[in-house]
Parts: structure tokens; sequence; C-alpha cells
């Protein structure tokens, strides 16, 4: 069998014909932490370190849809990462960065559409057009349920709000990709490669069944769907992974949509490097890891890239680890030489059957996902999370027995283990953010919330599979009133209702 | 005979990443304890009556989210109410070693931090059961 050249189809060895030659990958670290305003600084800060795009990381509460005075975000607010609650909030987070030049990912899930609404909003008031704004919303609910776990609506509600985005977005925002199917996040929760290769896939076929059903046309939604990789320990699986995803995903789309365009069949990705590898014993190590995981991710033709900084085991990432981070992107980018060609492994027969084996194995997992009538399906019935569950396991025991090592944990502990400066959150965040919620539900005009959230939720209550009922408007219009993230998800759950999972073992 | 010790593991606060709680609750139930695991986005209030309608000995606690300066001592303040100081507790997850002292100090039996092998969570868990002062079966 012959190889077909980088930039052909099925693209096994990367989407471009030139890769990194033409264009660098977009390094863009997921940054997020105490307020908005803070968060702000460290945007600032990393634009002017040389990043390309920026990567928004939010809190728990406002994952989870609420705001920060409510009592379950008590202990959690700036955390995980930028608390928003309101448009304000948004505001102040983009304040001084031009929205129609620079690019943003969002890791918003549940909530996506609200953020989405309020992002929109901001780069309006800075004189952005729609046409003009560019950058990513993770909204994979999927894996949510699959996996990272959070999760507010039923699934076939959270469905039609993902639905409803990817139709927004082909309509008005030529350059916005409105998700990215991810299989980060499973990976994390202890999949195998092959799962998280599997699982991510079988995630992309169910939202593109949704849109179609929509009535959008596979190749007007097609290319702007994204994905986002883990980029994990084992170098040479990892780099076969990507290539057997690319390939995987072209012919899925050539044969089972009958997509045309070309753009429909690339698979474009973003990788971050693998926050569970992370130790907290010998953090020096997981610079180490880090720079290999990332190369890897390169090697395997990424579009974007994010590398963990060595004290994420312990915290969010503090300024010296965070630039330490983006380095290392750049000392692959522009020392290492890899750039030069793509794919430089590609043809090797150990890679090759990777390839090739990673290919076959995602086949038999989508195919009996199919046969259970599909991922909502399958995720009803836990068949995912079990998979998942029983792989996490397995590899902890293997550590715990010593067959899996980990440098520095189960090998080579140190007889002291030396101390890190690390970011300290306060309780000061909350607070803050509070008296400013307090304030806002004062100034606004309380009148024209309650009209917006009214509509919002007459909307929502109608048969969600009619375009004519797309919910981002009405969620444009009750962001501009200043309703907040969880007046907004609080309207949606009366509506919805709610998704807990069965807790097993 | 000896009856099994019961155990409940608990994922409080916001967090979704249920791996850590996941993989605990199955090496427990492994080791031959009867493992009660209550699932996501638990309140101090739903732990604390979980414990007590399930008659455990240990609550196990997972936080990674940072949050367990708010949640740690309101479920130890919930126990001394409902006289059950004797159910001990047990705090798994991203703790920095000052918290981790801060909330042994506070009451907590133990804390794991990243990395801890299930050998010495299992038996640190059985020490505590001897240790609690609340009866497996009434």
């Amino acid at each position: 069998m012959t190889l077909p050249e980088p930039g052909q189809f099925p693209y096994t060895r990367g989407i471009h014909q030139n890769m990194y030659r033409s264009r660098l990958w977009t390094m863009r670290q997921f940054s997020g932490f105490s307020t908005p305003e803070e968060t702000n600084r460290r945007y600032r800060y990393l634009l002017e370190q040389g990043q390309t795009g920026l990567s928004v990381a939010f809190d728990l509460p406002t994952l989870m849809g609420y705001d920060a005075d409510h009592g379950l975000a008590h202990g959690e607010v700036g955390k995980c990462g930028a608390p928003v609650s309101s448009l304000e909030d948004m505001e102040m987070l983009f304040d001084g960065i031009p929205l129609d030049k620079v690019s943003v990912s969002m890791t918003i899930n549940s909530p996506a559409a609200v953020i989405w609404a309020m992002y929109l909003a901001v780069a309006q008031q800075q004189g952005a057009s729609f046409a003009q704004v560019s950058g990513t919303l993770q909204n994979d609910i999927l894996k949510e349920y699959i996996a990272q776990k959070e999760y507010i609506f039923p699934p076939r509600a959270s469905m039609r709000l993902v639905t409803d985005t990817i139709e927004f977005a082909t309509k008005q925002t030529p350059r916005f990709n409105p998700i990215s199917i991810s299989g980060y996040h499973i990976r994390e929760a202890g999949s195998t490669a092959l799962q998280e290769l599997a699982f991510t896939l079988r995630d992309g076929l169910e939202y593109v069944d949704w849109a179609l059903e929509r009535g959008l046309a596979i190749d007007d939604f097609a290319p702007r769907l994204s994905f986002f990789f883990n980029a994990h320990n084992d170098f040479c699986e990892e780099i076969a992974k990507y290539r057997a995803a690319r390939k995987l995903w072209a012919l899925l789309m050539r044969d089972r949509y009958g997509a045309r365009d070309e753009r429909s069949w690339r698979l474009r990705f973003h990788a971050q490097t693998a926050g569970c590898s992370l130790t907290w014993q010998q953090p020096y190590n997981n610079v180490v890891r880090t720079s290999l995981q990332a190369m890897a991710a390169v090697l395997g033709g990424a579009q974007s890239l994010h590398t963990n900084s060595l004290d994420e085991a312990w915290a969010l990432p503090s300024e010296y680890a965070a630039t330490l981070a983006l380095r290392t992107q750049q000392v692959i980018a522009f020392e290492s030489g890899v750039t030069a060609v793509p794919d430089p492994f590609g043809g090797s027969d150990y890679l090759e059957r990777l390839t090739l084996d990673l290919e076959s194995g995602a086949r038999d997992y989508i195919r009996r996902i199919d046969d259970m009538g599909g991922m909502i399906a399958a995720i009803e019935r836990g068949f995912p999370q079990a998979e998942i569950a029983r792989a996490s396991y397995e590899y902890q025991r293997k550590v715990e027995q010593g067959e899996a090592v980990i440098v520095g944990v189960n090998r080579y502990r140190a007889g002291k283990e030396e101390s890190i400066e690390t970011l300290r959150i306060d309780q000061s965040a909350q607070d803050r953010q509070t008296e400013k919620l307090r304030q806002l539900r004062k100034r606004r005009n309380n009148g024209e919330v309650e009209r917006t959230l009214n509509v919002l939720r007459r909307e929502a209550a109608v048969n969600g599979r009619e375009s004519d009922h797309n919910l981002m408007p009405p969620l444009l219009d009750a962001v501009r009133a200043y309703a907040t993230l969880g007046e907004i998800c609080g309207a949606l759950r009366e509506v919805f209702g709610t998704y807990e999972e069965r807790p097993n073992i | 005979m000896s009856f099994p010790i019961r155990v409940l593991v608990a994922k409080p606060g916001l967090d979704g990443h249920d791996r850590g709680a996941r993989i605990i609750a199955r090496a427990l139930r492994d080791a031959g304890m009867e493992v009660i695991y209550t699932g996501l986005r638990q309140t101090p209030e739903m732990i604390v009556n979980a414990a007590l309608q399930e008659d455990v000995q240990v609550i196990g606690l997972s936080i990674l989210s940072g949050a367990h300066n708010a949640i740690v001592p309101r479920v130890l303040e919930l126990l001394r109410e409902k006289e059950m100081a004797g159910v001990k507790v047990i705090v798994g997850g991203i703790i920095p070693d000052e918290d981790a002292r801060d909330l042994e100090r506070q009451g907590v039996a133990a804390v794991f931090q990243p990395g801890a092998s299930l050998e010495t969570i299992v038996s640190a868990v059985r020490q505590a059961a001897e240790h609690s002062t609340q009866p497996a079966v009434k």
C-alpha cells in the first residue's frame, strides 16, 4: 500500500501539504483564575510573551451554570478558572483585547450557548461583526456524560442546545468553531488511547446526525467541526492516534455522509498534554513529560497546542510555570527542526502498524455503538463510562504492582521532596464577585430581564427540532439585558429538567 | 464473626472528576469492605445524612477543586451536631501540605495527596474503622 502525501485524502499524514512550513500551530495556553480582572491581566501578559491565541478556563460554578453568589458556589469561585456570571464579567475578561483579531477558545459545555451569547455580545460592543469573530467553543456535551461529568440538562435537551449553536455558527459566524469534539477528558478519566479515539469520533458522528436532522447540509457545517485530543505519554501511539483520527474522519465524512467539500473531510485538532500524567512528586519531571507529549502532538500534526505547567498537579499554574510551559512550545517550534517536514516518521513500519491497529479498533467500537442505537443510547446504558472505568482501574493496578512505571512516584523516589511556590486563590475573589452581582442586580432594568427570560422559557419549551426556534437569538437578548448565567440556566432548568447519573462503582 | 467495614465514598462540591473516587471505591470493595458511593455533587448535609442512613464507620471525601477548606470543616461540624463524631473522615485529593495538617488538626483521620498508593489508603481506612466508635451494625 502506498501512503498518500500530506495534504491528500484521507490526510493520514496531515491536512496540509506543507504543514508547519506554511504556518505554525497556534500556541494557545488555557488559563483563567480568581476574577475576570485578574484573568484579563494574565491574558495580556501571555499575548505579550508571544502566545498567539487565548483559551478561557471558567470556574466550576460557571461550568455548572451557577452565579458566584449561589449557595453551591461557596468555596469554588475563581478556584479552577475565571468566574463569569454576567455580561459585565465577560466585558472585564476581554477589556482591551480586540476580539476581531484575537481568536479565543472557551472551555465551556453545559452552559456553552449562554457563554457564547455573552462573548458575541461583547465582541459587538467592541465593534466587531459576527463575521469577524474567530475562535472555538468546546460545547461537547456528550463527553461530559461519558467522562468529565459536568452536565446540567438531560442529554436530548443538551443536544438541542448544541445543535442550536452549530446552526447559528453555520449561518452567522463563519470563522467560529461552534464545537470542539473532545477526547481529552475521556483520556483524563482513564481511557486507553483507542477508547479516546473511538468515543470521540463516535461523538462527532452524533453531532453530525443531529445537525443533518435540523436540516443543515453536511458541507455547510462539517468544515467548522473541530477536535481536541490528549497528548499522553506513549510517544509513538499518540502520533498514530492523530493519524488514525484524520484518516477515519475523512473516510466517515465522505462515505457515511457523502460530504463533497474537502474541508469537511479534514479533521483539525487542538491538543493538550496529559494533565493526569503530571506528578505531585518531583514536579520538575513534569517539564520533561510535557515536552515529550507536546512533541508527539506536533509530530502528529496538531493545529493548536496547550502545554501544561510543571506545578499543575498542585494548583493552577503560577506565572513563572505558565511562561515555562509556553517556552516549551517555542523551543519545539523554533529550535528542534521538526517543523521542516510534515509527518517525518510516516512510513515507519511501527508507526504505520499502530495507525492501522487503532483505526480498526476504533471501527469496531463505532460499530458497537451504532448497534446500540447511537451514542446517547450507549451513554444511557453506561457503556462508554464502564469501558473507561475498567481501563482506569486496570491501569491503577499496574501502577500499584509496579508494572506501569511513574518516575518519582513508584520508582526512583526522592528521599526528600522539593517544594515549589504555587498559586493560591483566596476567598476574596468570591466576596468581590458577589458584591459585583449585588450591584448589577440593583442597577439593571429588571423588567427587561424578566421579559427576556420569559421569551427564553417559551422558546425553549417549543420542540427544538424546528430551526425557527433556535435559542441563540433569545439568549443574546437575555445576556444583553444583563440577565445572569444563573438566572438563564435556572430558566432552562425549569423547562428542560436536570440530569443525574446513577452512581455505580 | 466480624462484620465487614462499611465506608461511604463521597464526591462533594461541583467538580465532576470522579476517576479517583471510583478507583478508591473499587479498591475498598476489592479489599472486602462494603462501599457506598454517593455519586456526584453532594452537599455536606447530603453526605452526613447518607452516612447516618448507611451506618458507616468511615467517610472518604474526594476533592480536587480546591474547595476543601469550605467543605470538610462543614462535614465535621455536621457529624458533631448529629452526635456522629465517632465516624472517621478521610480526605483525598489536591490538598496542599499546610491545608492537610490543618484538616487533620480539625479532626480528619488522614489526608491523601496525589500519588498515594491504594495499599496505604486501604489500610488507613481499615485503621480508621477500628478506631471508629460507630458500631458496624445497630
